[in-house]
């Protein structure tokens, strides 16, 4: 299973964080610092795996972004990039040719999509069409409801 | 400004820009602090806030959590969320409480009562909303409360398929946190039988499941194999436009075909079943023929897909370890693949191949790649490659390629990575010393890997070399002369001072004929290294002078000299001062003779398993490299490993090191000790010191324990092992013993001989295969002897071992476990029949009793597990007093079969057992009588 996925950018600040073990928030900081400072530290053309601690990290770098999983001993890391990638992909389609600064302002959209894609730390539906199909009947719900506040529209909410 | 999605809240949007805006660390906190003292004035406010600005400042609180600040508020509103009736409250209520989730207080009554509201929704997004809720959380709460529901939710007709898929990854991630959520019987089939759902994605999240179903209860569910088998095959022989959407990049559901790998993993061997077997075989070939095929995308992804799907079809082969055609191809692919342009592939290939090595079949195959796995291990680019290709080196290394393997490896480490230079010395050292034909060599190479990489040479390390040069009596003036060599450096390790410190103090006579190694040049030399010493070798330079002093009475004033001035206030260090002080007068009062006793050369170590190889596990406990070779399928008896408790002396090293560094220098048999080195025991260097002190008959035989069992270790001392393996049926058994040699010198006239009178062969026969005489070093033979119970015996056979081992001859005698008790058949009856037959056994001669005293403490349950392993049935509500243990059986033999009853009545207040045997014929009642007589 995976045990948790980190996005973050190079300057090495936090976009996304998923974690499907349950590690007191001082370990996750701990966590994040440290991959976040190897992997920034590694070249372009080296190995998308590392052995670390008693797990395995696949990571790779997409655009501005680098997407980081910790797996198993056992779990396939070729396939574990090709998570990411199915992410990727599903955050491009979302977004139409996705940036950071999309899933800076839409976070909590990034997440929802993720959930439709791993649960509990195992793919839960590996075809592009259904995860979009799910992720368009939730923002269908949403249409109906009634949209910003007039403070809001000017920023002062 | 920042592109908002439809829904998108503004002000959110305003706030992020804000923080993203802030020049500081300062002034982004300064913003963060007013937004919170914002929220909670509102959050606080009478004014009651509409669901849009509720979820609007709970997804801020969750913004400014994600940037690392602590949130202490905001639970409650959140919780409303939870039963908004607008779906984007609720989605944004649920990651609030996914994300700082709060298991205390009554929030979670909250909570829960939400996602029960939402699991009974019609509508399948809220169900899943509240599915992924449960999962995400994972808590025991969240598992008690929904056990009913989610496995229903799972097996049930109704149930859509994205529920479905939901369903199961949820019960799985509850049930690693409480295993018991899953139920037990009809649900197993139903689980299993997922498999087979025709949703694809189903199937995928089922696999996840029961992979983990399978590893805590494998029996239960070994029907998954076949369904895994027959859905993999049809996978792997779909084209990839069957599969639609579930083809990705070409590649039909690799994820799919790979959980259903590992899924098939959990079992060896994977099937029974000859057909299931030819099938897997066939869809495995098919995947090694794949990947010789031309791809069909040139995207990365694609070819991704495809091995990652090969690999696990590889991990499978790798981990049947019986198909060898298989696992031959599977290395050629690897091969290929060591030096594709893909890093990814070559390092995935390096570690593959370290399995690949460990199987009888394929090491040979794998060692055929050895040259282009020594210029990975020196031309790669990225660290982890390099290093998977040393692991890979040491897994492929074996008698044939160790010197070469162990060259490159030192030519290696002069320009090594820090960061694997340790792991590499431990290496060189565990293969020079494993593989040494010659000693000179072993010599050679670690003190190679002193000059090299001094300070990544453990104290494991060096105290090893010492122990074999004193092992050995034909290395050591090599071992002294070439130390002495080394110690010409102009600059030299202190691990090397220490190794020759050590070596020339007790083997310096064996050079000093040669003027250029005289005893005054000897000492001058090491001297002139004291000063640039720790403490610990100057203490361990002191002993070795006054070594010198016993070899060479001619130096004596010159070292007097040196224990003198540091004998005083100039010694800094109170223990180098001591010991100056002690030595000196000792080699004043002694006499040459006395002198003599006391500085007696070493004694031998015991011979045992290298302690470096426990250091090296211990540096890496997820991945133990290994460099053994597998014997495919042959039960082993258990592994050999001593000593891995002194690993963690090495800490209490630099506390305790004047102390200790006494005992390194100065050690003797405790015959003629002067210093009161009984101490050793708590010793860092116990390792060094052995094991001298401690008792060398620490064989095992404890035959009597066979009478309740028929496997595990028969015996063992610090050169031999010997596991036994028996079954029976009627009057005939079959013994496999299993003969381990710990040394690293070849056994030689290995020969072992049965023991047993043709008299008494006439009542069991007895028939032993013959085995080679040379029992390699490190390596373990089988043999296997048979065995017919013609008529009751008394008794049972010897085997008679022997041996030569470093040229001394070794002999033992061990009684095999083969007592008439092991042909019983356990015979159950009522109480009526019991006591029956109990009167019908009441001649004189069919009686027999024994009254002893009990174990201590009195242990029922231990005697019973004891009567039950002795092969008789042992009945239950027969004997009125239920702490009274009744057995029965039936003893086959080949001329008739003896009926036997048992009865064993503890008297706890005596704490003594009565013992009464009752048997159709006498010789057996007295032979078992005698057998358990005192076992309890």
């Amino acid at each position: 299973m995976m045990l948790f996925m980190l996005l973050f950018s190079r300057q090495g600040k936090l976009r996304l964080q998923k974690w499907y073990m349950a590690y007191p928030d001082k370990t996750k900081k701990k966590i994040t610092r440290e991959l976040v400072t190897t992997i920034l530290a590694r070249k372009p053309k080296m190995c998308s795996f590392l052995e670390w601690k008693d797990c395995k990290i696949v990571y790779k770098r997409y655009a501005s972004l680098y997407f980081c999983c910790a797996i198993e001993q056992n779990d396939n890391e070729l396939l574990t990039l090709e998570i990411i990638h199915r992410y990727v992909e599903l955050l491009d389609k979302y977004f139409g040719s996705v940036c950071e600064l999309d899933i800076i302002f839409n976070f909590e959209k990034a997440y929802f999509i993720l959930d439709e894609l791993l649960i509990g730390g195992e793919i839960q539906e590996t075809s592009k069409k259904n995860v979009l199909k799910a992720i368009a009947s939730q923002d269908l719900l949403q249409e109906d409801e009634t949209p910003q506040s007039f403070f809001d529209d000017h920023g002062l909410g | 400004m920042a592109p908002v999605r439809g829904d998108g809240m503004r002000g959110l949007a305003v706030f992020i820009s804000d923080i993203r805006n802030c020049k500081s660390k300062e002034a982004e906190v300064k913003r963060i602090n007013k937004e919170l003292a914002n929220i909670r004035s509102k959050f606080k406010g009478d004014k009651t806030l509409d669901g849009y600005q509720k979820k609007k400042y709970v997804c801020k609180l969750l913004f400014i959590f994600l940037l690392g600040h602590d949130i202490d508020f905001g639970h409650m509103e959140a919780v409303n969320l939870l039963s908004s009736n607008k779906y984007s409250e609720k989605q944004i209520g649920y990651l609030f409480i996914s994300v700082l989730v709060n298991t205390n207080s009554d929030l979670i009554r909250l909570i829960i009562q939400s996602i029960k509201n939402d699991l009974q929704s019609r509508n399948p997004v809220h169900v899943n909303l509240a599915l992924q809720c449960i999962a995400n959380i994972g808590s025991r709460d969240m598992a008690e409360s929904f056990s009913n529901e989610i496995p229903k939710l799972l097996v049930s007709g109704d149930t859509m398929d994205v529920v479905k898929q939901s369903a199961a990854l949820c019960l799985l991630r509850l049930f690693r946190s409480s295993p018991d959520i899953i139920p037990g019987g009809e649900w197993t089939s139903r689980i299993i039988h997922l498999l087979n759902d025709q949703h694809m994605g189903v199937v995928t999240a089922a696999t996840s499941l029961i992979d983990a179903l399978v590893k805590r209860n494998p029996d239960e569910y070994k029907g998954c194999v076949n369904l895994a088998v027959s859905r993999l095959s049809r996978i792997v022989t779909a084209s990839y436009t069957d599969l639609q959407d579930y083809t990705y990049y070409f590649v039909p559901a690799p994820w799919l075909s790979v959980k259903l790998l590992r899924l098939l993993q959990n079992y060896n061997p994977v099937t029974e079943e000859a057909g299931v077997r030819a099938r897997l075989n066939e869809t495995l070939e098919t995947i090694l023929n794949k990947a010789q095929e031309p791809p069909k995308s040139k995207k990365v992804q694609h070819s991704n897909a495809k091995n990652a799907v090969l690999f696990e079809a590889i991990n499978l082969i790798i981990h049947s370890d019986s198909e060898p055609n298989l696992l031959v191809r599977a290395c050629n692919q690897l091969g290929q693949f060591l030096s594709n342009r893909e890093t990814n592939l070559r390092y995935l290939a390096l570690e593959s191949m370290c399995h690949l090595a460990t199987s009888e079949f394929s090491h040979e195959e794998v060692k055929k790649h050895q040259e282009v796995v020594i210029l990975s291990m020196k031309m790669e680019k990225d660290v982890s490659v390099r290093q998977m290709a040393v692991d890979l080196l040491y897994a492929m290394c074996d008698r044939g390629n160790a010197e070469e393997i162990v060259q490159e490896m030192l030519n290696y480490l002069e320009t090594a990575d820090y960061s694997i230079r340790e792991e590499m010395v431990l290496k060189v050292a565990i293969l020079a010393e494993k593989y040494a034909t010659d000693y000179t060599w072993y010599v050679d190479v670690i003190l190679n890997l002193i000059r090299i990489a001094g300070d990544y040479v453990s104290e494991e390390v060096w105290y090893r070399v010492i122990q074999i040069v004193i092992n050995r009596e034909e290395v050591q003036g090599y071992a002294a002369k070439t130390v002495f060599e080394a110690l010409q450096a102009p600059a030299c390790h202190e691990n090397m001072v220490k190794v020759g410190g050590y070596i020339l103090g007790e083997f310096g006579n064996l050079i000093a004929g040669d003027s250029r190694s005289a005893p005054l040049v000897q000492f001058k030399l090491l001297h002139s290294k004291y000063h640039l010493c720790s403490p610990m070798t100057r203490a361990l330079l002191l002993s070795t002078y006054i070594k010198f002093i016993n070899l060479f009475p001619e130096i004596r004033t010159n070292i007097q000299e040196v224990f003198r001035q540091h004998s005083n206030l100039r010694s800094a260090d109170a223990e180098l001062q001591q010991r100056a002080s002690e030595y000196l007068q000792l080699s004043i009062v002694a006499s040459t003779d006395v002198l003599a006793t006391v500085l007696e050369e070493m004694p031998s170590f015991p011979e045992r398993e290298s302690s470096i190889l426990a250091v090296l596990k211990k540096k890496k406990p997820g991945r133990v490299p290994e460099n053994e070779i597998r014997e495919s399928k042959s039960p082993a008896p258990t592994s050999i490993t001593q000593n891995n408790t002194h690993v963690n002396h090495n800490n209490k090293l630099n506390s305790n090191a004047n102390a200790n560094a006494d005992l390194l220098g100065l050690s003797t048999p405790p015959a003629n000790n002067i210093n009161n080195l009984s101490n050793s025991n708590n010793s860092a260097l116990l390792d060094v010191l052995g094991d001298i002190y401690g008792n060398n008959n620490a064989a095992i035989y404890n035959t009597k324990k066979f009478l309740f069992k028929n496997n595990g270790v028969l015996f063992e001392n610090e050169m031999l092992q010997i596991g036994v393996k028996s079954e029976f049926r009627q009057n005939l058994g079959r013994l496999g013993l299993f003969y381990g040699n710990k040394t690293q010198v070849p056994l030689t006239n290995f020969h072992p001989v049965l023991q047993w009178s043709a008299e008494e062969a006439l009542k069991l026969n007895v028939q032993m295969k013959a085995v080679e005489p040379t029992l390699e070093a490190g390596a373990q033979i089988q043999q296997l002897l048979t065995a017919e119970c013609i008529e009751d015996y008394a008794d049972a056979p010897t085997i008679e071992i022997s041996f030569r081992y470093n040229g001394t001859q070794q002999k033992f005698c061990i009684k095999l476990p083969l007592t008439v008790n092991k042909f019983f058949e356990p015979t159950e009856m009522n109480a009526e029949s019991f006591f029956a037959r109990w009167k019908n056994l009441s001649g004189e001669q069919q009686r027999a009793q024994k009254v002893f005293k009990a174990a201590q403490p009195l242990d029922l349950p231990g005697a019973r597990n004891k009567l039950i392993g002795f092969g008789m049935q042992l009945l239950d509500q027969v004997d009125p007093n239920p702490d009274n243990m009744v057995c029965a059986g039936i003893i086959h033999t080949q001329s008739q079969q003896v009926g036997c009853l048992l009865r064993l009545e503890p008297n706890k207040q005596a704490q003594m057992f009565r013992l009464t045997i009752r048997a159709s014929k006498e010789t057996v009642t007295r032979v078992i009588c005698d057998l358990l007589a005192d076992q309890f």
